[in-house]
């Protein structure tokens, strides 16, 4: 490949960037230039979606092997486009609520893109390594963007502080993994898989692999940062940490475990299974008793990473293919609730209670409808995404010979059934507050979040019923 | 010649001194500066394979954690201006608004 | 091995007993005669007020920041510098192109006054 055929390869990230960096200069220059970095934000992201599509038929690898390009990163690509695309939607609104009305906001949101795309793309561990720092130092900054609030300082410290941690021990792993096959190149490593069969160096640097991308991904027992910083945070950047920033580490875990390491071995595999069942008993069950419900979806979100972990523990195919699909729905049903969160949401810090949802199915039918299509979704009922999505990783679990697996993963899909039908029920057979009743005005819905949650609740529902849609480009992804 | 295993074993002791003082100590900034103790050790681990391999990758990939450490720090440093200027305070144990 | 250290220790034997040598006769040599001024922390006759331990501005933290980040990213132009006529024309672009995002940040930081002191 030569370099511009390179140059195309990355265009997406290439593109986020270099609209990274005009919103700077633009920032810099303008007093009020929200509006514009606004629309470029947008235009950008919808063009490097475009560009993340044409480049799909390449399968190859760009600049002396260190980022994939075509098939899987595109796939990526495309669909942290538009993640970033609805979060980047639903802020404008809701930053102007909060008055952190700032356009920095979008360059961060620009940044931590560019940063997933070379996580989810990189067969190298260096660009690995770079995207996941891109990544994570942009949603630190946005964890705290809301800076005259206690509550986002301490989520941003908590964020950076454990994921920064997390980084040292990814790092560590690296460095082993380095030592013990003289390269941090995936495919290299892959084609002598044999070699380090009885390597306890290479193993050890596995080890702190995983729980490096464990911490990243917010997976028992590294969860613990994961439910603070998405409450702290402002709305719709904790949709885009929970889903966006998620999808990008498994992303790279599918890369570097399952395409670098050949799915590693059987030890790794169950202990990869065996953080997935804590995540699915310990999110679940602790999701039960939030009454906040950025709090709820945070340790709901937990549980999710344990069912994309199913996928890894099993390895195979139907496993890969599960993470990927799951990493779209779970981007599209997860910023969508989350948007819907951020449109109910009053200034400071308001109207977060699932109490406050009472009778919200009433006052705004359109966002209750959407509201339930997103529970129904994240529970795992059919026809949604979110069905299609756990019976792929289910479906894996039984045909990687762990079936004990999929049966936590239904049984911890039961207990999540409770405390998502409990939004719902609260939005349709509660009362209404008389005080909401009386000030109606106090609730007024934005077009532009309304939009981007009605675009994730049709994705939803579209890949749900037309699951082959998606599927068939996950038959040839290198 | 200074075997390989010196190097890691002092790299090994660092992260440990590091990765302790992240969990034993209160002060936001003193945890930072375990972070890059954590963080250091790594590159000192990077360059000691980089050196007994013979090729430079290691030392190559040592720059980029370098420059990531000063981002992060950067960062860090701002996130804890910001707290301080309405908390009064860089205590982790005081800043628990949000059940830890 | 060890032999290889052996000019430095040298060196450093030499610089040791210079320093020495040097303060030890200023001690013996030089006239002694206090008074006051003399003998305050800093000769030119200021008064030190007030202890240093002292809260500084917050403003400090800022110019620090800064500086980590523009200063550590010296560190891609030095293994450069040495390899620049090695990687020919796409080096030299790519170079430049570094240079200009860390300019962009620059610009970005003068336009919203973190370098002010006011």
């Amino acid at each position: 490949m030569n370099f511009y055929n390179d140059l195309l390869g990355i265009s997406p990230v290439l593109i986020v960037s270099l609209a990274g960096l005009i919103v700077v200069i633009l920032e810099a220059l303008f007093k009020k230039g929200e509006t514009i970095s606004y629309f470029l934000s947008i235009i950008s992201l919808i063009l490097a979606g475009l560009f993340a599509i044409y480049t799909y038929s390449m399968y190859s690898t760009a600049f002396n092997g260190m980022v994939a390009v075509g098939g899987y990163a595109s796939f990526f690509n495309f669909i942290f486009c538009v993640g970033a695309l609805l979060t980047i939607l639903l802020s404008k609104d809701y930053l102007a609520k909060r008055n952190i009305n700032y356009g920095e906001f979008y360059i961060l949101v620009l940044f931590a893109t560019a940063g997933m795309m070379f996580l989810a793309s990189g067969v190298d561990l260096i660009i690995t390594f770079l995207g996941i720092e891109l990544m994570s130092i942009s949603l630190y900054v946005l964890a705290a963007f809301a800076r005259t609030d206690p509550k986002s300082n301490e989520a941003g410290l908590k964020y950076l502080l454990l994921g920064a941690f997390a980084t040292g021990f990814l790092l560590f792993g690296i460095a082993f993994i380095y030592g013990s096959t003289t390269t941090t190149n995936l495919k290299v490593i892959s084609a002598n898989f044999q070699n380090y069969q009885n390597d306890f160096l290479f193993w050890l640097g596995v080890g702190l692999l995983l729980v490096g991308f464990s911490f990243k991904v917010a997976a028992v027992p590294f969860h613990m940062w994961a439910p603070d910083v998405y409450e702290g945070a402002p709305t719709p950047a904790s949709g885009f940490m929970s889903a966006v920033s998620k999808s990008a580490a498994f992303g790279a875990f599918v890369l570097v475990f399952i395409f670098g390491f050949n799915g590693t071995n059987e030890q790794v595999r169950y202990a990869i299974a065996i953080i997935s069942v804590l995540s699915m008993a310990l999110g679940n069950i602790i999701a039960l008793s939030q009454t906040n419900i950025k709090r709820m979806l945070a340790y709901s979100s937990i549980a999710h990473a344990g069912y994309i972990l199913i996928g890894l523990a099993s390895a195979n195919e139907l496993g890969k293919q599960g993470v990927l699909y799951y990493s779209l729905a779970y981007i599209l049903m997860q910023v969508g609730a989350f948007g819907v969160v951020s449109i109910v949401e009053r200034e400071e810090n308001k109207a977060l209670n699932i109490n406050d949802y009472a009778g919200l199915g009433h006052r705004k039918p359109l966002i209750g409808v959407l509201m339930s299509i997103f529970m129904f979704s994240l529970t795992g009922f059919p026809p949604f995404a979110g069905f299609v999505g756990k019976y792929y990783l289910f479906a894996s679990a039984v045909q990687a010979k762990m079936t004990w697996l999929a049966v936590a993963g239904v049984l911890a899909t039961l207990v999540s059934v409770y405390y998502y039908l409990n939004v719902v029920i609260n939005m349709y057979l509660k009362e209404q507050p008389a005080e909401v009743l009386n000030n109606p005005e106090q609730e007024k819905i934005s077009i532009s979040s309304a939009f981007a949650v009605l675009i994730s609740a049709i994705g939803i529902f579209i890949i749900g019923i037309l699951p082959t849609l998606v599927t068939r480009y996950f038959e040839k992804l290198f | 010649m200074i075997p390989l295993s010196w190097y890691l074993f002092l790299s090994l002791i660092l992260f440990t001194i590091g990765v302790l003082g992240v969990l034993i100590r209160r002060n936001a900034i003193v945890i930072f500066m375990c972070i890059e103790l954590m963080l250091n050790s790594v590159n000192l681990a990077l360059v000691g394979f980089s050196s007994y391999i013979g090729n430079e990758i290691g030392q190559m990939l040592v720059f980029f954690v370098l420059v990531v450490a000063a981002a992060e720090v950067s960062v860090g440093l701002a996130i804890i201006i910001a707290i301080f200027r309405n908390r009064l305070t860089v205590n982790i144990d005081e800043i628990n608004l949000l059940k830890w | 091995m060890l032999s290889e250290y052996l000019p430095i220790f040298i060196l450093m034997i030499f610089a040791l007993a210079f320093a020495s040598v040097m303060v030890l006769s200023n001690r013996i040599l030089g006239p002694k005669k206090p008074n006051p001024e003399k003998l305050s922390t800093y000769e030119s006759g200021m008064e030190p007020i007030r202890t240093a331990r002292d809260r500084f501005s917050v403003k400090f933290y800022l110019v620090a920041m800064l500086f980590i980040i523009f200063d550590i990213e010296i560190v891609f132009l030095y293994p450069w510098a040495v390899t620049f006529d090695k990687l020919g024309v796409l080096g030299y672009v790519e170079m430049f192109l570094f240079i200009f995002v860390l300019l962009v940040g620059y610009f970005y930081i003068i336009k919203k006054g973190a370098l002010k002191w006011e």
